[in-house]
């Protein structure tokens, strides 16, 4: 990324805040588990991060302008992951999400614990994060026939 | 929970009462300026300072701890963040050839809105 694209603020801008914050937002979701923060608010930072390298550099960069349907299709993909961590609690001989029936093997039933609220809390970010670029599409292309996004 | 004094919580409101004041001041501005670049801004200025009262509010509240120093990251996100996304739609709008709302070009402004808006039903 040697030539600049849009003047000495976008520049830095982009430089400066886009990786700072998604590498910010995974720390809030690792974290998440014993301290404020958590899926929904990284998935919050995630698309910041997202929304404004789409608007710095524009409709060209294929990086940040992830088509509509994907977003949906992604955001599928993080109901599942989260679905998928109550199945396999299940699948453990458990009830649906008690985590101490994870089918891994931990010396602890803490490690468990935080095993599978890491997991939840990674669906509940890549659900987030699509569903606000999805909104985002949406609001952009608000000029469609029956006003919604494709 | 660590014991929060009671300096500490006036200072807290007082800093979360102003950023209040300002985020209000701009969700009126949003609906009642008549035109794209004073709308921005009104989002644009006082959005962000009032948000960023409330977040130093909020850190002050939570004292010296980790949470705090999370809050303080946001703030500069947002402190950051906030005029660049304001900086870069107005100056979309002005390149791409919306006109400027003046008293004596109003008129002309409101013809250009409502011919837009006409292309967007259409």
């Amino acid at each position: 990324m040697k030539e600049p694209f849009g003047g000495y603020l976008l520049n830095i801008a982009f430089r400066l805040l886009v990786p700072f914050t998604v590498v910010y937002s995974v720390y809030v979701l690792i974290l998440g588990e014993s301290s404020p923060g958590g899926g929904f608010q990284a998935g919050v930072v995630l698309s910041f991060g997202i929304v404004l390298g789409r608007l710095i550099m524009g409709e060209d960069c294929k990086l940040f302008n992830i088509k509509t349907k994907n977003t949906l299709v992604i955001a599928g993909v993080g109901t599942f992951i989260y679905s998928l961590a109550g199945w396999l609690t299940l699948f453990g001989g458990g009830k649906f999400l008690d985590y101490s029936f994870l089918p891994f093997a931990a010396e602890h039933a803490n490690e468990l614990h935080a095993l599978g609220i890491l997991m939840i809390e990674t669906g509940v970010t890549i659900c987030v994060m699509m569903t606000i670029l999805n909104i985002m599409d949406a609001v952009v292309k608000r000029s469609d026939d029956d006003g919604s996004a494709e | 929970m660590s014991y929060v004094s009671l300096a500490q919580e006036i200072i807290a409101y007082v800093l979360m009462g102003l950023g209040l004041i300002f985020l209000v001041g701009s969700a009126i501005g949003m609906l009642r300026l008549p035109d794209f670049y004073s709308r921005v801004h009104a989002s644009g200025n006082s959005e962000t300072l009032g948000t960023m009262l409330i977040f130093l509010g909020l850190a002050v509240y939570n004292g010296f701890s980790d949470t705090s120093a999370k809050i303080i990251v946001i703030f500069l996100f947002v402190f950051l963040g906030n005029p660049i996304g304001s900086h870069i739609l107005a100056k979309t709008a002005y390149k791409t050839g919306h006109p400027v709302w003046t008293k004596k070009h109003a008129k002309e402004a409101e013809e250009y809105e409502a011919k837009a808006a006409e292309k967007e039903e259409n």
